[in-house]
């Protein structure tokens, strides 16, 4: 296993959902361009963030990559092999290589099973562990996320918010997974439980080898955790770059737009700040605006901007952006 | 005398009698506010913000109650005076922005229909005036096209423009406050940019004050003057914007700085968190409410719960303990 293996690779992924019309006979009537060519990759053991605003495809990204959405077009290749082209068993068993953690607390664990059960029905369903052994590895995975092993016989509704999030991470590693999505994992808590379930998931990363798909609007906690960070805007990625590239030197006018509209937490600095204000609302991906989907906000827009889309190209060393202007 | 104040808060408290218990949502807040001022309120999820921003309204229903305090606004203590005169303080002088805006709006009404009902019921203008009044408004907060989406329903619009719309109904009758809960928590980044310049400018061109509830330090410390800190129904730390910042007092104000990370700053390998869980305020135990998360706990604290006390120009701490001598 080298430094450098490429764990995930991601190359023209297209996830559109079918748009109907009528209630007895449907027929399609156009499409939402949830994610709409993708190309990026992930090496073992590192953390891509993937950001931007709500419902430009950051969640259908990480779905459509572990499969629970069948891609429209494109390739995933986990170690080199397609899973959009594997069904059945093999995918099954691909299936329990990679796993996701939930936004939503309350809404991801069955209120109806135990907190044990939760934990422990993914090791049965991989036939990794049962009965005795399966109650042990429950406990010890308890453990690991900072919870109590006696919980194990309770139920979710009895837990808080960042208690749950801790139990949806200890479903998470139960299959022990070598790739995790974690889709806004934090967004729902507290401020002051946040920190805690980053520090863990740092944590767990550095004793497993985990490798994550870090989905976050917040710019700070994506700088916090991530190797590399891709930008997202209308189901298409705007730039690519190694955290401290992308933060220090960030190219494309939209994610400068989003660094300059993080409030930080310093009066002073506030006050000294330039903010680049947008304009309107992101448009829809049912009809995504001509060439540069960005065009409709962008304040150094040109003509040739709605007429011919940005190549994706390399900007300097693996910093990726797609704009007619950088 | 005369001074410029316009909000006095003294002793507030608002409980819940729920089957449960009874919960300790609002339990002794005091504040003061001068006209035109920007406060900002903060504090985590269930800590008593929209509970002390509706009793200032008088908006707590059954099983809540404002069992004491004093609400003086202008001169006049809200609690006191009669239904018809709360309702002409309400949306006249005191308007307020809620945290999801499709639940505050109607949805089968057109938005001309939803501003231009203050109007009328406020200040007695015919159908023809609050029209082109509220297309007026619509404007100022920065609705593209307004005279053409007056008509349309709120699911037309987007979250930040519905957003927009509540602060153009709020600011219809040109209020001296406006209590604005967490108006930008739904929204993206961008969007929370574009509300923040609108409230920023409007207060300058109005001259309005601002109580901005948020649980996100960085936005307070664009916009507010003043900072409020709120933990389990209590005040923990009030202050300028830049002493919060700068020299905070109370170990909670200290924990919620240290524990997120900033964009500006050099990257931490790790976040110091605040361990452990917010209170349940049905079962609180006496002595100060932070005292089981707390890094600074000395035996006092457990036993009675600290007063705000002064620690310097317009800055007061609820804590037993010296934090800033005890700081490294
Ligand atoms: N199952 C689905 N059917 C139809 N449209 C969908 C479906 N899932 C998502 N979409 C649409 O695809 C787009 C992308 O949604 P997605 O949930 O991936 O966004 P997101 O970036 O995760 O947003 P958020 O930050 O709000 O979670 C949105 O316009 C959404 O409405
Ligand atoms: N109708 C109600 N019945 C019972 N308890 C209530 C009711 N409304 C509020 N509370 C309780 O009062 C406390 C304060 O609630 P409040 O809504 O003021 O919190 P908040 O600080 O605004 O939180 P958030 O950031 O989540 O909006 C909470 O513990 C809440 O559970
Ligand atoms: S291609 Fe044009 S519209 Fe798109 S981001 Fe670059 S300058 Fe703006
Ligand atoms: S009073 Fe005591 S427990 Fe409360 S914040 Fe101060 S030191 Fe901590
Ligand atoms: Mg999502
Ligand atoms: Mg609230």
């Amino acid at each position: 296993m080298s430094i450098n293996e490429i764990l995930l690779e991601v190359k023209g992924l297209k996830m559109h959902f079918p748009l109907t019309q009528g209630i007895i006979i449907q027929r399609q009537v156009g499409a939402v361009k949830a994610v709409d060519g993708l190309n990026f990759f992930i090496r073992r053991g590192e953390t891509l963030g993937l950001v931007g605003e709500s419902g430009c495809g950051k969640s259908t990204t990480g779905r459509a990559i572990l499969q629970l959405y069948r891609p429209t077009a494109g390739q995933v290749l986990f170690e080199g092999q397609d899973l959009c082209k594997m069904a059945g068993e093999r995918l099954r068993q691909m299936r329990r290589r990679m796993q996701m953690i939930f936004q939503d607390p309350y809404a991801s664990l069955n209120p109806r099973m135990t907190v044990g059960n939760i934990i422990g029905e993914p090791m049965e369903i991989h036939n990794l562990a049962k009965g005795k052994e399966k109650q042990e590895k429950v406990q010890e995975l308890l453990r690991v996320v900072g919870l109590n092993p006696y919980f194990s016989n309770r139920y979710p509704h009895e837990f808080s918010g960042g208690q749950r999030q801790r139990i949806g991470v200890a479903r998470a590693l139960a299959v022990q997974p070598e790739f995790i999505v974690c889709d806004e994992p934090i967004s729902a808590l507290d401020v002051s439980i946040q920190a805690q379930i980053i520090n863990l998931l740092e944590e767990l990363q550095a004793e497993f080898h985990l490798t994550y798909l870090f989905i976050a609007h917040d710019l700070s906690v994506v700088r916090h955790l991530s190797d590399r960070v891709a930008v997202m805007y209308l189901g298409k990625i705007v730039e690519i770059a190694t955290r401290d590239d992308l933060y220090r030197t960030p190219l494309h006018p939209y994610i400068k737009a989003l660094l300059s509209a993080v409030p930080i937490p310093d009066p002073t600095v506030e006050a000294r700040r330039e903010r680049i204000i947008l304009v309107g609302d992101v448009p829809s991906p049912v009809n995504p605006p001509s060439g540069c989907n960005f065009h409709t906000r962008c304040p150094i827009a040109i003509p040739l901007c709605s007429e011919q889309e940005p190549a994706f190209v390399d900007k300097g060393v693996d910093h990726w952006a797609a704009c007619h202007r950088v | 005398m005369r001074d410029n104040t316009l909000l006095e808060v003294r002793n507030l408290k608002t409980y819940f009698y729920t089957m449960d218990g009874t919960v300790l949502a609002v339990d002794g807040v005091d504040f003061v506010m001068r006209e035109g001022q920007t406060v900002g309120l903060v504090g985590e999820s269930g800590c008593g913000k929209s509970v002390t921003a509706l009793s200032i309204m008088r908006l707590i229903t059954p099983p809540g109650k404002i069992v004491g305090g004093q609400v003086i606004f202008d001169g006049e203590d809200l609690l006191k005076v009669d239904d018809e005169e709360i309702r002409r303080v309400r949306g006249n002088k005191i308007a307020m922005v809620f945290q999801d805006p499709m639940t505050s709006l109607n949805p089968v009404l057109t938005i001309n229909r939803q501003v231009s009902e203050a109007l009328e019921l406020h200040l007695g203008m015919n159908k023809d005036e609050s029209r082109k009044r509220s297309i007026e408004l619509l404007e100022i907060v920065g609705i593209p096209e307004a005279a053409k989406r007056i008509d349309d329903y709120p699911h037309q619009f987007s979250g930040g423009m519905r957003q927009r719309v509540m602060i153009a109904m709020a600011l219809s009758c040109n209020p001296q406050l406006l209590i604005a809960d967490e108006p930008t928590t739904a929204l993206d980044v961008t969007i929370q940019a574009q509300i923040i310049e609108l409230v920023k400018r409007l207060k300058k061109e109005l001259g309005m004050a601002v109580i901005w509830i948020t649980h996100d330090m960085g936005v307070v410390a664009g916009m507010c003057e003043r900072v409020i800190v709120m933990y389990a129904g209590h005040i923990a730390e009030s202050a300028r914007v830049s002493d919060i910042y700068a020299d905070p007092r109370h170990p909670y104000t200290l924990g919620l700085l240290g524990s997120i990370p900033r964009l500006d700053a050099a990257r931490k390998s790790k976040l110091t968190p605040i361990e452990g869980l917010p209170p349940d305020l049905i079962n609180a135990p006496p002595g100060c409410p932070f005292a089981p998360r707390c890094a600074w706990v000395i035996d006092i604290c457990h036993q009675e719960c600290p007063r705000l006390r002064g620690v310097g120009p317009g800055h007061e701490t609820a804590c037993w303990a010296n934090v800033k001598e005890g700081r490294a």
